[in-house]
């Protein structure tokens, strides 16, 4: 008796989700949007950077050297223009970066060589460059960025001697979407099964329905788990799609196990949706289920939990906040496990801890959850 | 022993904070008694109903639904009470019938088990079945409410202020229902504000401020009544009502519909304050003698309190 009562319940809170476009729309627009926002248009990767030229002589040497750059794809040529004219250029926004040749270029080249020393190329060090870089840096992140892979460009097949020789391993191009990945992952799944269970069930409390509910056979314990499972089963769609435009829309390799980044994914599906319970026993109307799910979860999520800033550049006491965000440890395992592909042991010290958590944060909003309506 | 109470309260007392909404409150309610609580918003009638739901527990007193103690056998009462809140309480977005499955599949019993309690009440919803209940008109809506409450059968219907809302032809077939349900043996607790619907009731019970100022048969209660009423109306209703106040042998006047019920002494003369009345320029005075109704009982009670 009592089981046909909770599916019954189940199917009920399947049609409220389906029925409500709204919702429909946030549960799985919000995602997928969110997504590609941050793996494409959100990035601080060096892309599309225009560049023009600023050479006196246009020699052998310095056809080459542009051609090089141009055959990149982060760099578009955009053409010669006169020494004077740089400061226009930058300023009319026609490009990011002036390439400015000496006017002895070709002269302190061949020197450079038959000097015999490790230096060659653009990077003639010698007190006075042999080749200099205008940067519109208004936006400090690309310029900066831009400049760094310029200069390695202008250096590159001179086998330097003594040159520094970096490597950047798990995410060779600096990839933001690799970054982005799993932090988004740790923000939706909060997003979506924390609020929209707590404003579900906060707004059965609003409409008066509650108190009908409660006044029934089922337990409260059936009720909530009723109103979770249409939602957790949305979010392991969630889950799917995003793991699936991650792999073949931004292109994250997906190297480590996706049975591990699955498991821990569902644990912390379970935990967002107890957090939902828990705010839920808190609040009273729906503004209030929502405002605090935003400001409890959202905002330290973004701030705190790694997926943007990185944990260890905050201060001592933020750092300690941030050991309680649920977020954190997530997206850690996550990384761990998608970007860095290391084995599923790797990531015991997180999933215990996000064990525990939704252990205890099922138990106090059961405790709170009682079938009174006080 | 159950016997042939379906609901016995004894000196229930809730308090909200500092606020005493319901100050030890007792009465009964027979099996098969269709019983009403009359009394303005704030009287302590939804607090009452939700006590008896279980959904609240008291601060002093007792009280037994069906024989069940309301604190110590809360898990029990509620397979057997029906209960209807003051707001409407369905899912708007589910449609007729929807709304009706899931009641029913909650108490874990099917729509067809209990057709026949609800048939009369459902056989109207019939054709807007796949309506949603949101697009209900408001008598519909608490009709569908009625069934969903009554789907499990049960032998005390609680039912809180049913049809604040409704239009009068809809409130006067929904309390048709209610008297069916009572030939059924469902005992049926019910609050309105609507002192026209008190009689209706088998008995009654006038509350004001968390007490009960009587328990009475309908009849009884206007029986109580032992004063001289007198019906006034005219073209200037504002005006005559301070004049009717300002009036020596007129113990108490309030608006009562389109008229203000006086409240008179003995010797009090209806005639001299007519002409009184037409000389200081009112146009078009009448005034008659009225038999009182459960609300000029009720104006009266108050005042004493």
């Amino acid at each position: 008796m009592k089981r046909v009562g909770f599916w019954a319940f189940v199917r009920k809170e399947s049609l409220h989700i389906l029925r409500d476009p709204r919702t429909m729309l946030i549960v799985l627009g919000i995602p997928v949007v969110q997504l590609l926002l941050f793996g494409f248009a959100l990035s601080t990767e060096v892309n599309n950077l225009d560049f023009s030229v600023a050479a006196p002589h246009r020699s052998e040497a310095v056809r080459q050297l542009v051609e090089r750059i141009a055959a990149n794809d982060c760099f578009t040529f955009r053409g010669y223009v006169d020494p004077q004219q740089i400061d226009r250029e930058l300023r009319r926004g026609r490009a990011d970066v002036v390439v400015v040749f000496a006017d002895d270029f070709d002269r302190r080249m061949a020197d450079g060589i038959s000097a015999g020393g490790g230096e060659a190329g653009g990077c003639v060090d010698d007190g006075r460059a042999a080749v200099q870089l205008v940067f519109d840096a208004s936006n400090p992140n690309m310029a900066a960025a831009g400049a760094g892979y310029l200069q390695r460009l202008l250096c590159a097949g001179n086998a330097p001697g003594a040159e520094v020789e970096m490597h950047l391993l798990y995410n060779p191009r600096m990839k933001s979407a690799y970054n982005f990945v799993p932090g988004i992952m740790g923000l939706l799944f909060i997003l979506i099964c924390s609020i929209m269970t707590s404003v579900s069930i906060v707004r059965e409390k609003e409409s008066g329905t509650m108190e009908v509910l409660l006044v029934s056979p089922v337990r409260p314990v059936g009720i909530v788990f009723a109103k979770m499972i249409p939602y957790f089963l949305l979010s392991c769609v969630d889950l799917a799609v995003i793991l699936l435009l991650a792999r073949y829309v931004l292109g994250v390799p997906l190297s480590g196990s996706v049975a591990g980044v699955v498991a821990i994914s569902i644990l912390y599906l379970l935990l967002a949706l107890a957090l939902g319970l828990f705010i839920s026993t808190i609040a009273d109307r729906q503004a209030t289920a929502l405002v605090i799910s935003a400001m409890l979860m959202l905002l330290p999520v973004i701030m705190l939990s790694g997926m943007i800033f990185p944990v260890e550049n905050m201060p001592g006491v933020l750092q300690a906040l941030s050991c309680a965000i649920p977020a954190r440890w997530y997206i850690e395992a996550v990384r761990k496990l998608m970007i860095q592909a290391l084995p599923f042991s790797a990531v015991v010290r997180e999933f215990g801890i996000l064990l525990a958590m939704t252990v205890a944060l099922v138990a106090v909003a059961l405790h709170k959850f009682n079938d009174k309506l006080e | 022993m159950v016997g042939d109470v379906a609901i016995r309260v004894e000196g229930l007392v809730k308090r909200y904070g500092a606020v005493t909404a319901l100050d030890g409150v007792g009465f009964e309610v027979r099996r098969g008694e269709l019983f009403g609580l009359i009394g303005p918003d704030g009287a302590g009638k939804t607090t009452l109903f939700r006590l008896l739901a279980t959904l609240l527990t008291p601060d002093a007193g007792r009280a037994e639904v069906d024989g069940c103690d309301i604190v110590r056998e809360a898990r029990a009462i509620r397979s057997r009470v029906g209960y209807m809140p003051g707001r409407f309480s369905l899912y708007a977005d589910l449609s007729v019938e929807e709304n009706l499955a899931f009641f029913a599949a909650l108490f874990g019993v099917s729509v067809r088990d209990n057709y026949g309690l609800i048939e009369p009440i459902y056989r109207q919803l019939e054709p807007f079945r796949t309506r949603r209940a949101g697009k209900l008109s408001g008598g519909m809506k608490q009709k569908l409410a009625l069934c969903c409450a009554l789907i499990h059968r049960p032998s005390v219907l609680l039912l809180d202020e049913p049809t604040t809302g409704v239009d009068p032809v809809s409130r006067s077939e929904f309390w048709e229902m209610l008297a069916r349900l009572r030939s059924e043996g469902i005992s049926i607790l019910v609050a309105t504000p609507y002192m026209d619907e008190a009689q209706r009731c088998d008995r009654v019970a006038l509350c004001d401020r968390g007490r009960l100022l009587a328990v009475e048969t309908p009849d009884g209660v206007v029986a109580s009544f032992d004063g001289v009423l007198y019906a006034l109306s005219g073209r200037e209703m504002f005006g005559l009502l301070a004049a009717a106040r300002a009036e020596a042998g007129v113990e108490a006047c309030y608006p009562f519909g389109a008229v203000h019920h006086l409240r008179v002494a003995r010797e009090f003369d209806p005639e001299r304050f007519r002409r009184r009345l037409l000389a200081e320029g009112f146009h078009e005075v009448g005034i008659r003698r009225v038999e009182p109704g459960i609300e000029d009982v009720f104006i009266k009670r108050m005042e004493h309190e």
